[in-house]
């Protein structure tokens, strides 16, 4: 090839890529802008580092940052359910990483043992009952849904859900996948309806007296206590919050989490950036605006996540609920689950 | 030759996708065929015939009636009609989900007033198979409605006349002569509705219906199978190319222009009492189901929220419209490329080329996404390679994560509509028109811009405003390919209608519809003024 040609290509590539030298940190992230953005800009104008952001479906991003490779721009990986931060790690785009101030303030529970991922948040996956009806003391915990007392008294969103996989996916890792199989025939058997729509609805259908039991993650329920619409209010005061297999493995909780990307050349600011979200502000802001559980301890609890009170939590390690994920899909066709 | 390689490129996602079912799938078959595959394929065939037929009834008897026929509020109802198609699915939706379920205001006043407990009174539900059949031909039927009222704008009053005169009623007179000289214009339309349903995902997913989209995406996302999920997008176009294939069979002899040389105005029937009030009712109550009550429901919920009605938000908006219009733009310009190479070199290989194309529209824009994520980091990869080993030099992506990988994306998933469009269009432009003037001595450029520009400019202007509004509704290519901070309605939209805000979200999807009215409202104008124009007698 001529040198001018060359040179003239040099030039061109040489302009288009110069815009990455500046220090800035830039996000994939399948959480919602309305529940990162504004910590992202408490964090620039923290510390000065520039933060771009791209939002979208988890599944979706990971599949960007592996078809960009080692040239992807991205230096941080947000998402929601920690199935899918397992199958970043799994997938090869993520590197671990150590950070004191991450260690101390995130429970190991909440991390991946090599590094590679931190939880940044926790959400529990909760049975809600209409007070009139249920009396609390018949509740016990996921297994005992299966029970045929509560034949038509049941209202869960589809299987196609994240949340409804991974709670299955942990039911396979306490119980095994036969009795799982057996727990999944009876539990659908019990719907009131075939599942459609999302958390809210199921509330919302309970209330309406559709069912006596909704289940349902603990923010949707927060978020409804005090929502701008009043039946949502309405529906939501009417049911109450119980806490399943408190005397055993303890209720199926989840993390929204970050890690840092294989390819990231802001390593650095990008580290900074998630110990910010994991500083005792951030954690509190989660809590209060979205009410999510804080993973760090100590930092204070929003007024709603107190009246629902402390809970024993499933101690599992989370990235169990990504390697059981298939599994539980097919489970979930098998026993006829929506 | 140019004209392949623009196809072929168009095709290449699709290419790509399709590619992935070549790895062995696994025991995943086998475990859908035992468990949901019947469902999978029953539920999207129904939804299918649903919205065949709801788009149909909906989308002719509307354009018949506001084209050829005289009654009150006929010019508003000429261009309000086609405001439903500025409505996402899914949007339209999650508010009549507000409305009608059982936890709605309607449900709740009628158990308040007649004491009554749920189960012991019946409703329909809104979240159902019907339900949904009426959720996606509300918002579908304009295609069909806005292609057979260009086709039959153009058509020859002469015909019909002569139809008249031969003893035909006005209804034998429509279903025997006006209605299959529409065929190509109105097949257009419907397919394209189809092809919309078949990609739908967001408001199949609502309200739990498994279809064979929503199969695809658990198979790929949830079982984590790429290899079964691109053998089940590989049958669905498989599926819908068949369809095609046997609609063009069907009509294969038959050609649809007029050999009249003159255009008179169209008749304007003049409706009885009793028939401007029907005609009045189909029109309203269209328009009020379709987009009254919907945008109805969103603006209250927009006054009631006032949710990031911000600076941020012009910002969106432009985004969004910039993009909708640049898009719409190339997608014609590609579209008049394609639909003149099919006319002018006819072969095989153009015509099969045009036709893979135009199958993007029927994927679900994710997995289009994908289709268009891989090559375009290939490409880049492969250059920033090529440079490390000649200069040492990284170049990084250059094409993936901007707008120009978006764009292609949008290209390859819409193009579909804008060549069906303009190929319905050619094709009531004789052949014979064509020869006459080029052995006159005009240049095939001459032919373009002198005869079919002007006797086009319907079909033209119709191609753009679907795209324009296509993309501006679009979102799962939208959310993963898009640059780093950078936005639109629909994203905004969705983002907090996923998060169950719907009433948040509501000033995002209000914004869209509303940006979509003064287009509408322009193009429908100029539809209506090509008329005028051929009317001049030559």
């Amino acid at each position: 090839m001529k040198s001018s040609v060359k040179l003239a290509i040099l030039t061109t590539t040489l302009t288009l890529s110069a815009s990455a030298m500046a220090t800035e940190v830039n996000v994939y992230s399948a959480r919602k802008e309305a529940l990162i953005k504004p910590l992202l800009d408490q964090f620039t104008s923290a510390s000065g580092i520039k933060v771009n952001l791209v939002t979208g479906k988890a599944d979706a991003l990971l599949k960007r940052l592996k078809s960009e490779g080692a040239n992807s721009p991205a230096d941080l990986f947000i998402t929601t359910d920690a199935g899918r931060l397992h199958r970043a790690k799994e997938a090869d785009v993520l590197q671990p990483i150590s950070s004191e101030k991450l260690d101390a303030a995130i429970p190991a529970s909440y991390r991946d043992p090599e590094g590679y991922w931190h939880g940044l948040s926790v959400r529990a996956r909760v049975i809600t009952y209409i007070k009139d009806k249920v009396d609390p003391k018949s509740l016990s915990s996921y297994e005992g849904l299966a029970d045929d007392k509560w034949k038509g008294r049941i209202c869960i969103r589809g299987s196609g859900n994240i949340y409804n996989q991974s709670l299955v996916a942990s039911m396979i890792e306490a119980n095994g996948e036969a009795a799982t199989q057996a727990w999944a025939e009876g539990f659908v058997s019990n719907f009131a309806r075939p599942p459609k729509g999302g958390d809210r609805d199921q509330v919302k259908a309970a209330a309406a007296g559709v069912c006596d039991l909704a289940i349902v993650n603990t923010y949707y329920l927060g978020a409804m206590i005090h929502s701008k619409d009043e039946n949502e209010r309405t529906a939501a005061s009417k049911v109450a919050l119980f806490w399943p297999n408190q005397s055993d493995r303890g209720a199926h909780v989840n993390i929204s989490g970050a890690g840092i990307t294989k390819s990231s050349k802001n390593k650095d600011a990008a580290i900074k950036l998630m110990e910010f979200l994991a500083s005792d502000e951030s954690q509190a802001w989660y809590a209060s605006v979205n009410h999510e559980y804080p993973v760090k301890s100590g930092v204070e609890w929003s007024a709603t996540l107190k009246t629902w009170d402390t809970f024993k939590a499933d101690s599992l390690n989370l990235s169990q609920l990504g390697k059981n994920n298939p599994t539980a899909v097919k489970l979930m066709d098998k026993a006829g689950w929506k | 030759m140019g004209i392949l390689g623009i196809a072929s490129l168009i095709a290449l996602p699709v290419v790509v996708v399709a590619s992935y079912g070549f790895q062995p799938a696994g025991e995943v078959w086998q475990h859908l065929a035992n468990t949901v595959l019947t469902d999978y394929v029953s539920n999207s065939l129904i939804l299918m015939a649903e919205v065949a037929i709801g788009t149909l009834l909906l989308g002719v008897s509307t354009a018949w009636l506001t084209t050829m026929c005289r009654f009150p509020g006929r010019r508003i109802f000429e261009w309000a009609l086609l405001l439903p198609m500025a409505m996402p699915a899914y949007i339209i939706a999650y508010t009549y989900t507000g409305m009608f379920d059982v936890a709605g205001p309607i449900q709740s006043s009628l158990r308040e007033w007649l004491n009554l407990q749920y189960g012991e009174y019946w409703f329909p539900d809104i979240r159902s198979l019907w339900g949904a059949g009426a959720m996606l031909s509300l918002t579908l039927y304009p295609y069909v409605y806005l292609l057979s009222r260009a086709a039959f704008l153009e058509q020859s009053v002469c015909v019909l006349e002569v139809s008249r005169s031969l003893g035909n009623g006005p209804w034998r007179t429509f279903f025997r002569v006006a209605l299959p000289l529409a065929r190509p214009a109105v097949v257009a339309g419907l397919s394209l509705a189809l092809m919309e349903t078949l990609a739908d995902y967001g408001t199949v997913q609502y309200f739990g219906i498994a279809t064979f989209t929503t199969g695809i995406f658990r198979t790929w996302f949830g079982m984590d199978d790429s290899a079964a999920a691109a053998q089940l997008s590989t049958a669905l176009l498989v599926f819908v190319f068949t369809l095609v294939l046997l609609e063009r069979w069907s009509r294969r002899k038959m050609r649809y222009h007029h050999s009249g040389q003159r255009h008179q105005s169209l008749p304007g029937f003049v409706l009885q009492r009793h028939q401007k009030f029907g005609a009045i009712l189909i029109c309203s109550c269209t328009l009020f189901f379709g987009f009254l009550l919907p945008a109805g429901q969103l603006a209250y919920w927009a006054v009631k929220t006032r949710y990031m009605i911000n600076a941020d938000f012009l910002q969106l908006t432009l985004n969004t419209i910039s993009l909708a219009a640049g898009t719409a733009l190339l997608a014609l310009l590609l579209a008049l490329l394609m639909g003149y190479g099919r006319r002018l070199s006819p072969d095989r290989f153009t015509i099969s080329a045009v036709r893979v194309a135009g199958m993007g529209y029927a994927v679900p824009g994710t997995v289009i996404a994908v289709g268009v994520m891989l090559p375009f980091a290939w490409i880049d990869n492969s250059v920033d390679h090529w440079m490390q080993m000649q200069f040492g030099i990284s170049t990084g992506l250059l094409l993936s994560g901007t707008l120009v990988a978006l764009v292609s994306a949008y290209l390859v998933r819409f193009l579909a509509v804008s060549l069906q469009t303009v190929e319905a269009g050619l094709g009531k432009i004789k052949q014979t028109i064509d020869e006459s003037a080029r052995t006159l001595g005009a240049t095939p450029g001459q032919v373009l811009g002198k005869i079919h520009l002007p006797m086009l400019k319907g079909s033209l202007l119709t191609a753009i405003l679907l795209v324009f509004v296509d993309v501006m509704k679009e979102l799962p290519a939208t959310l993963v390919l898009r640059p780093f901070n950078f936005n639109t309605l629909a994203v905004r939209a969705f983002e907090l209608a996923s998060d169950e805000r719907l009433m948040d979200s509501a000033s995002a999807a209000l914004t869209i519809v509303l940006a979509g009215i003064l287009p509408v409202i322009l193009l429908s104008r100029s539809i209506r003024n090509s008329r005028d124009k051929n009317d001049t007698p030559t």
